[in-house]
């Protein structure tokens, strides 16, 4: 090949992969354009914002870290803070136990695996905020039928969602409810991914069914646990359907006991209109979910098992 | 040996069943309390199955709300934002799984960061765009926001990522342009990813209850999450009322996902696979 005839190869690629960039550029702007107004800009005038005093006209004034200040001195943080951990803590690990037998469940040789794995799923595919009505019927004091059913056991029944005591833990058992089956599937395809022949050697080896999920099953889908882990903690962070829906903000008098760091935010931002305020909450909430994201990234490495 | 494995079979079943009673009670006692009449709904012990079939209370949820009107509202931002989304993420996730431009990576850098924020670091200056391009309370400012996807960005971007090269590369060669490879060659190879995005985006849509309880306070302008909120509001004690509102929101997606189950939990696996 003549040394001319190599440049004009080389003119040609240079021209083909300009056209590439135009077409490349092409392809993603819809969703580039898209993401930089109702992302990119709103995520940096969120944190402006955070910096200032946001008027009922949205007109901002600067205040410094006043906002901040105001949220370190905020009555109900910590008890916000204390409601979501509490909600994040017991429905992560209970969710994922209750969907980790049922996924194992699934993965057996039992017959009728089709109609279990559809009806688990039900919850799933329903609106939370319909959910959260029917659930609010049933843990009604008055004529709830739960105190119906722990009567026959001769346990003494109550009003559990105006209960300070008991209120959040309802919230919590509707999130269980609610994320067990998607979380089923989720695992359920990680365990599908596992070589039979490790089952087969284990059982050859005389190891039962509970040595076999413990010893090849946790290990192996460790990194769909993991998954499973970070995106329930993240969501559990966020919860808010259930919540505004169950409890009435204005007055049921547990309204306090199940207030978390979300529904803190949604009243400064939406409701009294401090959306500057607001904008430092959702900073601080930021804050938190990454740090544990960091943390279990790092904690990750100790436990989850990548082949 | 094959006795101890059909006990075990037989346990496993019995934990099943007890499984689905609480799973699918929710479901028949919304059902069953739509029937009732107000004072039955009330009654101490609680009757189980409806005394007669009292359909009221349905009536009842058209009576106070427009919920014909709410019905089409949520039907048409579910169907627009799964659309857009589709089309949108697709033609992205090609783009920055196959094409070299520049500054590529620190585009999808920005993509992935996004995917990281929780939402409700968005919400405010969100709101403040609808609202100053004046559509509170209008259809488009229930979905505009949500027509954009990194999440669905980056899960089609996993499926065009496990495709071959080679496919691409002859048909670049055979003269082929980027549009024509797309259309012709990659989206039908990444169907599976598509039906996941379109049943992940399809749920939220249908079910998303805070952004349409920000943006739209009229009730013509309503989606059926926030509408029973209403409902909860305007009849707090009546219960009928409020699970007739509960049934007629949840039962399109329950028939829509009985149909296509296949799909929804081959969906649902692919995003845990590949996200």
């Amino acid at each position: 090949m003549s040394k001319a005839n190599t440049k004009a190869v080389k003119k040609k690629a240079t021209r083909r992969q300009k056209k590439d960039w135009v077409a490349g550029y092409l392809f993603i702007a819809p969703v580039t354009i898209g993401l930089f107004i109702f992302y990119v800009f709103p995520f940096l005038q969120n944190f402006w914002f955070s910096f200032n005093d946001v008027n009922k006209f949205n007109m901002a004034t600067f205040n410094g870290i006043e906002n901040y200040k105001q949220l370190f001195h905020e009555p109900d943080l910590l008890l916000a803070l204390k409601n979501t951990f509490l909600y994040a803590i017991i429905t992560v690990p209970i969710g994922l136990i209750i969907s980790l037998v049922l996924a194992s469940f699934m993965n057996s040789k039992i017959k009728g695996k089709g109609l279990y794995r559809t009806i688990y799923f039900l919850p799933s595919v329903t609106m939370a905020a319909a959910v959260a009505l029917v659930w609010k019927l049933i843990f009604n004091g008055d004529y709830g039928i739960l105190n119906e059913i722990l009567g026959v056991f001769g346990i003494e029944g109550q009003s559990w969602l105006t209960n300070p005591d008991t209120a959040l833990f309802c919230v919590m058992l509707v999130g269980i409810w609610s994320g067990a089956g998607y979380n089923m599937i989720i695992l359920l395809a990680g365990m599908q991914g596992v070589s039979k022949s490790y089952y087969e050697a284990a059982e050859i080896d005389g190891a039962g069914p509970v040595q076999r999920f413990f010893k090849i099953t946790i290990p192996l889908v460790s990194p769909t646990i993991f998954f499973v882990t970070i995106t329930g903690l993240i969501g559990a962070f966020q919860v808010f359907d259930t919540l505004y829906m169950m409890i009435d903000m204005d007055k049921n008098p547990a309204f306090n006991a199940v207030k978390t760091v979300n529904v803190l935010f949604y009243q400064n931002a939406f409701v009294y209109g401090y959306k500057g305020y607001a904008a430092a909450i959702s900073i601080f909430m930021f804050v938190i979910i990454m740090i544990i994201t960091v943390f279990q990234l790092w904690g990750q490495k100790k436990w989850v098992n990548y082949d | 040996m094959k006795t101890s494995r059909a006990r075990g079979h037989l346990i496993i079943h019995i934990i099943l069943i007890a499984g689905i009673a609480i799973t699918v009670f929710p479901f028949l006692w919304m059902i069953f309390t739509s029937f009732k009449t107000l004072p039955e709904s009330m009654k101490i012990p609680p009757t189980i199955l409806p005394e007669s079939l009292n359909t009221e209370s349905y009536k009842y949820v058209f009576d106070v709300l427009p919920f014909a009107k709410i019905y089409l509202n949520t039907v048409v931002i579910t169907v627009l934002t799964v659309l857009f989304q589709v089309a949108f993420c697709t033609m992205a996730a090609y783009g920055f799984a196959r094409i070299e431009f520049p500054f590529k990576n620190a585009l999808f850098l920005i993509l992935l960061a996004i995917l990281m924020v929780p939402g409700q670091i968005f919400l405010i200056p969100q709101y403040l765009i609808i609202q100053n391009l004046g559509l509170t309370n209008t259809i488009p400012g229930l979905f505009l926001p949500h027509l954009f996807s990194a999440f669905g960005t980056f899960l089609l971007r996993q499926f065009f990522m496990s495709l071959p090269k080679e496919l691409e590369e002859a048909a670049l060669l055979d003269g082929c342009n980027r549009f024509q490879i797309f259309g012709k060659i990659m989206l039908p190879l990444v169907k599976p990813g598509i039906v996941a995005l379109v049943i992940f985006t399809a749920r939220f849509a249908w079910n998303d209850f805070m952004w349409p309880l920000i943006v739209n306070t009229d009730p013509q302008k309503m989606t059926l999450a926030p509408s029973l909120s209403l409902l909860k509001g305007q009849y707090a004690t009546n219960y009928p009322v409020q699970m007739a509102g509960a049934v007629l929101a949840v039962i399109p997606m329950i028939i829509v996902f009985i149909i296509f189950q296949k799909q929804f939990i081959e969906g649902v696996a692919q995003s845990g696979i590949k996200g």
